[in-house]
């Protein structure tokens, strides 16, 4: 493809034959706007060359087979947040199953049918006076075998180390104000528990079901990023 | 309950999974969550013992002080019970 040339830097002048000239113009743009991701054509680093080496190890003395492994990959992308939106609007409808994930999250979410592997999963409820918001200091842990991969902000410097020092300023970044009444608890997933945000219910969604209850259930709200969405928006 | 503890003041070299943040930092103890195997052992694939497992309640007053965003809010994290100090 005619943008390969990208990363090659500015000391090479030769047209690339798409009309942009002399090497000062290497930031093409899509027709969207953003920058052309250069084609990964640079050597394996070392942990690409071991990860490749054990993989083929275990296939080779039959511990595993490359189905096996494409099926694991299936499981972990088939993850996705509608499973917490889920549990959320399932524990929102009925006091008894709420009690039991706020007593074993995991527990509970394997009652509902899925699939979490080991999980510890611990749920952390709002109320009026108290918000929780989930953040890894030391890596980036999050409840993937329930909600699937985290979000990219979720594993950035910025994300893990701002959490923990300025809370509110961060939320803030991310629409939500919070009265100044309101406790701010910050959870540092460090160990082995994986967390997950019980949001409160909004106002206004009596006589909703689960499922439409489970619409207004983001991914964020269960991080303590955000919160649900009201009905009708 | 609401066991007072101290985070060790330590600073080992390696994996470990105490957040240098909190180093003795005084909190409670928020919920005990029972054994698992020490991750610090378990990162060198050594034979790893069983280590209890709390969770530890701050305030942001005493982790950032004066500098705390709002002195009231908390802070809650896993620690092992090698991190801890127990406060009487």
């Amino acid at each position: 493809m005619p943008h390969d040339h990208h990363d090659h830097g500015h000391d090479h002048d030769h047209d690339h034959g798409h009309g942009h000239g002399h090497g000062h113009d290497h930031g093409a743009l899509s027709p969207s706007g953003h920058p052309y991701r250069a084609d990964n054509d640079g050597r394996l680093t070392y942990w690409q060359q071991m990860e490749i080496a054990i993989r083929e190890l275990l296939v080779e003395k039959d511990v595993t087979t490359p189905a096996a492994i494409a099926a694991q990959i299936d499981l972990m992308d088939s993850r996705s947040p509608a499973n917490g939106a889920a549990l959320v609007a399932k524990a929102w409808t009925d006091p008894a199953f709420k009690a039991r994930v706020l007593d074993n999250a995991g527990d509970a979410a394997r009652e509902m049918g899925f699939d979490i592997g080991p999980l510890h999963l611990i749920a952390v409820e709002n109320t009026e006076s108290l918000h929780n918001v989930i953040v890894c200091t030391l890596c980036s842990c999050y409840p993937r075998n329930l909600l699937g991969l985290p979000p990219d902000w979720y594993k950035t410097r910025a994300y893990r180390s701002r959490t923990v020092r300025e809370p509110r300023a961060v939320l803030r970044e991310f629409g939500l104000d919070l009265p100044e009444a309101t406790e701010v608890r910050v959870h540092d997933s460090t160990a082995d528990m994986r967390y997950i945000v019980l949001p409160a219910r909004p106002e206004g969604t009596e006589g909703m079901d689960e499922a439409a209850l489970a619409a207004l259930v983001t991914r964020d709200s269960m991080i303590g990023t955000g919160l649900p969405r009201q009905p009708g928006t | 309950m609401a066991e007072q503890v101290r985070v060790r003041r330590l600073m080992p070299p390696g994996h470990v999974r105490a957040p240098a943040y909190l180093r003795g930092k005084e909190g409670v103890v928020h919920q005990s969550l029972g054994p698992f195997a020490n991750p610090e052992q378990l990162a060198y694939g050594v034979p790893a013992g069983r280590k209890n497992l709390f969770r530890v309640l701050f305030t942001m007053r005493e982790i950032w002080g004066d500098r705390a965003e709002r002195p009231d809010d908390t802070l809650c994290v896993e620690l092992y019970e090698h991190w801890l100090e127990r406060l009487d």
